[in-house]
């Protein structure tokens, strides 16, 4: 069910909200295998329920989205459970307040009713680091999730709800939207707040979503929005429909993506993507950037530098776990962290506590920077001759799960595609572009210069309008 | 010692801004005489997913310390990250200004008690955060974060400053132009200021600093004095003894008078600067800096060169220039009285010791009641000692308003200068076989003599007979 599908329902007197969530919290039920969701929020949601039905009967204003059932990864700040990060450090850390996004959402009338597995802090592209264990791909129970959202990805694949939230510091919410054939959101950065997200790398994240439709993405997108007077780095309504957007014409394929590097079934599927967008009337050409190939390597510096930073205040002094039969402080520093971390928070926390280290901070950390500031140049150029650019989201589609072991890399390979958006703050989505002979989802990335989030929804829905009337 | 060695200090003060609320959050920031943690939210708590929210009141008078300090104001500044773990820290790091700070270079003229003034470079100022404080007890320590949050602006000075006499010197002077400046409360008993004091001694004539040793958080002028004298002598007996200063940073026990070695050079931790992500840059234009500085009142350099012509005593100036309110009143006086007028009311003042003048700062005794009040002894209606007993019943609440004459009247101190009633007095006292002598002594040539007929016409008149108008109506009768 879409979004619009609930609302109608509830509009014709068909469904109240209450059954909307009781739904959700029956499916969330029968699908608990898969293990997308950490915690539901049954009590509140239906008690939200009750109050959207008692609004809506008495005919008061309930809100663009009343009634709407959803869930938020579990870094956002929310009531009605736990916010854990998938972490041992914030096993059992009560939000005293919600994050803005899940606030302005409420307001608009939908109920978060549970929330979704994640790797520890975000740090991940599998779900597996989570500190309570993986996700299921939702079309391949012995695949990963991808992530770092995964359980908000497959809850909204496996219809749980029909929109999750998710963060996207590097990738995390494209790169599991292509792996289990959803649409996934990163708006251009500073689009919706990050207040009350648990922080990973603050010149990165972003707030977004996972849905079914277009429709459905582009609104959850245009609730969230806006400045917040809470986080000093939000700009003004990037997703205002009264913004005037260019119109897309022009299209470049990035080709150092197209090539034997990537999956054989990906690149049949990206190919025939971006032929849908020609049948769509767009002007497509190759374009070439090689810095692209170096995205990576910034990424992996400046985001452990922020990571290990942002980290920081996870002390055992305040709130979350403390290790027992500590005596002195640097036991309780050491023990606690330790504990509440796992494998992948303690690496980067190591990686980005060397990259600043003095003496290595300029070889490091500041030629990173140069490098990214290099990045955004070269997209900057490409956007004046291309409204928008297309690649494949993820090199392959899920992998199974285990299959990177030990090797940390294999991992971050994953990201390849996704982390140069991020680096430089420009909106990007993935959405479904068609599956592979086994039956995995692939999708494809649009990603178009700072604020112009609109136009990766307009492109979306009209390639996916021309080949549907074909 | 003082012929062989040159000494060499430069200090760092941490000033804790008059903001309303915290620097990036809206938590009360006084945290004066409150119950630990109260002024406690939470983004002061560090709680994840909290962001800092730049306090543009910060930024503000960041932008007025910079005019008190001759300094330019950056047009671009930014806030980055001090790492280290301490429990008073409650995200892991200090938000502080290490790459581009917002006060340039600039410099404070300081004056001394003895000799001419001397010119203490300042390297730069940067806003930063205070921590919170930790109160440690036999097997356990309390954390309050009340603090947490402030607001500081850090001055750095350059190593300028030569003698003990000299930091105090400085660190008063940068007190006096922080608080006329209305960038801080001032209150060092609750470490609104407080002050890092680098100490080095070298060979006279020598190119090269030696090696300097830190005196951490001293919080008044006084213990910079004694910290800084204390050094010296530690270092130099050092070097003579054929050993060599460490670099380290040490405490300073106020009541011992010494300091104490806390941690060495080597135990120094790389703090991992990082440019904060979660602020953007301050952006400042002239009109911006323009539009606070003119706000900024007159600063104690101004007044010492408006009052040059006064003469007055550099203990007179130093003991009214330590009150803004009063350097402002008196400053009132100056333009529309003469010199003797205003010198009164500055004596009046400066000898106050420690009777509670602050009734100034709240504008209840003014001007021009204290103006009327230096008048009345030019008039003979007021004895100076009359004069100093009203100038304390100005600030007592029951007089709150009432004319100096009023209130002179009331206490039974106005002067008689009724010529008749006290020539009837001055009468009296001749007739008096006991003055005799004195007129004798008089008629001699003995003028001093005086002084006795003149004082019992004061004692025959309770102390109100015009004392000038005695003496020379006793002149006249003596026809001397």
């Amino acid at each position: 069910m879409t979004i619009n599908d609930i609302l109608s329902s509830i509009e014709a007197g068909k469904m109240t909200a209450r059954q909307a969530v009781e739904a959700a919290l029956k499916k969330a039920d029968e699908t608990s295998e898969y293990a997308a969701l950490l915690s539901l929020t049954s009590e509140r949601a239906l008690n939200r329920a009750d109050e959207i039905d008692a609004k809506l009967e008495k005919g008061e204003d309930a809100g663009r989205l009343a009634g709407v059932p959803f869930v938020a990864k579990d870094n956002f700040l929310a009531f009605g459970a736990p916010t854990t990060a998938a972490s041992k450090m914030l096993e059992n850390f009560k939000a005293p307040l919600q994050a803005t996004a899940v606030e302005k959402l409420e307001q608009a009338g939908a109920i978060c009713i549970g929330k979704a597995n994640l790797d520890a802090f975000a740090h991940g592209g599998s779900t597996e680091n989570s500190a309570f264990g993986p996700t299921s791909n939702a079309h391949d129970k012995t695949r990963v999730a991808g992530g770092s959202s995964g359980g908000s990805a497959v809850a909204t694949a496996l219809d749980v709800v029909p929109f999750t939230l998710g963060s996207d510091t590097g990738g995390s919410i494209r790169q599991p939207a292509s792996f289990n054939g959803v649409i996934g959101v990163k708006p251009t950065y500073g689009t919706v707040s990050r207040y009350g997200v648990v922080a990973m790398a603050s010149s990165t994240d972003t707030v977004g979503c996972f849905a079914k439709s277009v429709d459905d993405a582009e609104l959850v997108m245009e609730i969230m929005s806006g400045r917040d007077d809470k986080d000093m780095t939000t700009l003004g309504d990037v997703m205002d429909s009264a913004k005037a957007v260019k119109p897309v014409k022009k299209i470049g394929v990035i080709s150092d993506f197209m090539n034997g590097d990537v999956d054989n079934e990906v690149l049949k599927i990206t190919e025939a993507y971006v032929e849908k967008m020609k049948a769509a009337g767009y002007e497509v050409e190759p374009v070439s950037m090689p810095i692209i190939k170096h995205s990576l390597a910034m990424y992996y510096i400046i985001v452990p530098a922020e990571v290990s930073s942002n980290l920081a205040r996870y002390d055992g002094v305040r709130y979350g776990h403390r290790a027992e039969g500590i005596k002195t402080l640097a036991e309780l520093y050491g023990k606690s962290r330790d504990e509440g971390f796992v494998t992948e928070n303690k690496r980067r926390i190591m990686i980005g506590s060397y990259v600043l280290s003095s003496g290595y901070f300029d070889a490091y950390y500041m030629k990173a920077q140069k490098a990214r500031t290099k990045l955004i140049d070269k997209y900057k150029q490409l956007f004046e001759s291309y409204d928008l650019l297309v690649s494949p989201t993820a090199p392959t589609p899920a992998f199974k799960l285990g299959a990177t072991g030990d090797d940390p890399v294999q991992m971050y390979l994953a990201d390849a595609m996704v982390v140069g958006p991020s680096l430089a703050g420009l909106p990007a989505i993935s959405v479904p572009a068609g599956d592979t002979p086994d039956g995995l989802p692939v999708g494809v990335q649009l990603i178009g210069w700072r604020e112009t989030d609109r136009s990766l929804f307009a492109v979306a829905r009209k390639v996916e309008e021309v080949a549907n009337d074909n | 010692m003082n012929d062989k060695y040159e000494l060499t200090i430069g200090i760092e003060c941490h000033v804790q801004l008059a903001t309303n609320s915290k620097l990036f959050s809206s938590s009360n920031n006084d945290a004066r005489d409150k119950e630990p943690n109260l002024n406690v939210n939470p983004v002061d708590f560090g709680l994840p997913g909290m962001l800092p929210v730049l306090n543009r009141e910060a930024i503000n008078l960041a932008i007025r310390a910079a005019k008190a300090l001759n300094s330019s104001v950056a047009k671009l500044s930014r806030f980055d990250r001090k790492h280290y773990f301490y429990p008073d820290l409650p995200k892991g790091y200090q938000t502080t200004q290490m790459y581009q700070p917002i006060i340039e270079a600039g410099y404070v003229d300081v004056p001394l008690d003895v000799g001419d003034d001397v010119r203490v470079r300042i390297h730069h100022a940067h806003i930063e955060e205070d921590a919170g404080k930790l109160t440690h007890y036999s097997d356990y320590s309390l954390v309050d974060l009340n603090r947490a949050g402030t607001p500081l602006i850090e001055i750095v000075s350059e190593p300028d400053i030569h003698s003990s006499e000299q930091a105090r010197a400085y660190a008063s002077e940068l007190h006096k132009l922080m608080t006329y400046a209305g960038v801080t409360r001032g209150d060092l008993y609750h470490g609104n200021m407080r002050f890092d004091v680098n100490v080095s001694v070298a060979l006279k004539g020598s190119s090269e600093l030696g090696t300097r040793a830190e005196v951490k958080n001293l919080n008044s002028f006084r213990s910079v004095e004694r910290a800084a004298e204390y050094e010296f002598k530690r270092q130099v007996e050092l070097l003579e003894a054929g050993q060599s200063v460490v670099q380290e940073t040490r405490g300073w026990n106020d009541d011992k008078g010494t300091t104490t070695s806390q941690r060495s050079k080597e135990d120094a931790q790389d703090y991992r600067y990082m440019p904060d992500p979660d602020i953007p840059p301050v952006v400042l234009t002239d009109d911006d800096i323009e539009k606070i500085q003119k706000l900024v009142p007159m600063l104690p350099g101004q007044y010492r060169d408006n009052w040059r012509d006064l003469q007055l005593d550099r203990s007179v100036m130093h003991a009214v220039l330590s009150n803004s309110s009063l350097a402002e009143t008196l400053e009132a006086i100056r333009i529309e009285s003469d010199n003797k007028i205003v010198k009164r009311v500055f004596n009046w003042f400066a000898s106050a010791g420690d009777f509670d003048t602050s009734a100034v700062e709240s504008g209840l005794v003014g001007p021009q009641r204290l103006s009327e009040l230096s008048q009345m002894v030019g008039d003979n209606k007021l004895s100076s000692t009359g004069a100093k007993e009203v100038f304390f019943a100005l600030f007592d609440e029951a007089n709150t308003g009432k004319q100096p004459e009023d209130i002179a009247q009331a206490m039974n101190l106005l002067q008689n200068s009724d010529e008749g009633e006290i020539e009837q007095i001055v009468d009296a006292v001749l007739a008096d076989p006991a003055s005799s002598r004195s007129i004798d002594d008089i008629k001699a040539g003995k003028d001093k003599a005086i002084g006795y007929l003149v004082g019992q016409v004061m004692k025959q008149s309770a102390g109100k007979a015009n004392p000038g108008m005695a003496q020379s109506l006793i002149r006249k009768k003596l026809d001397t």
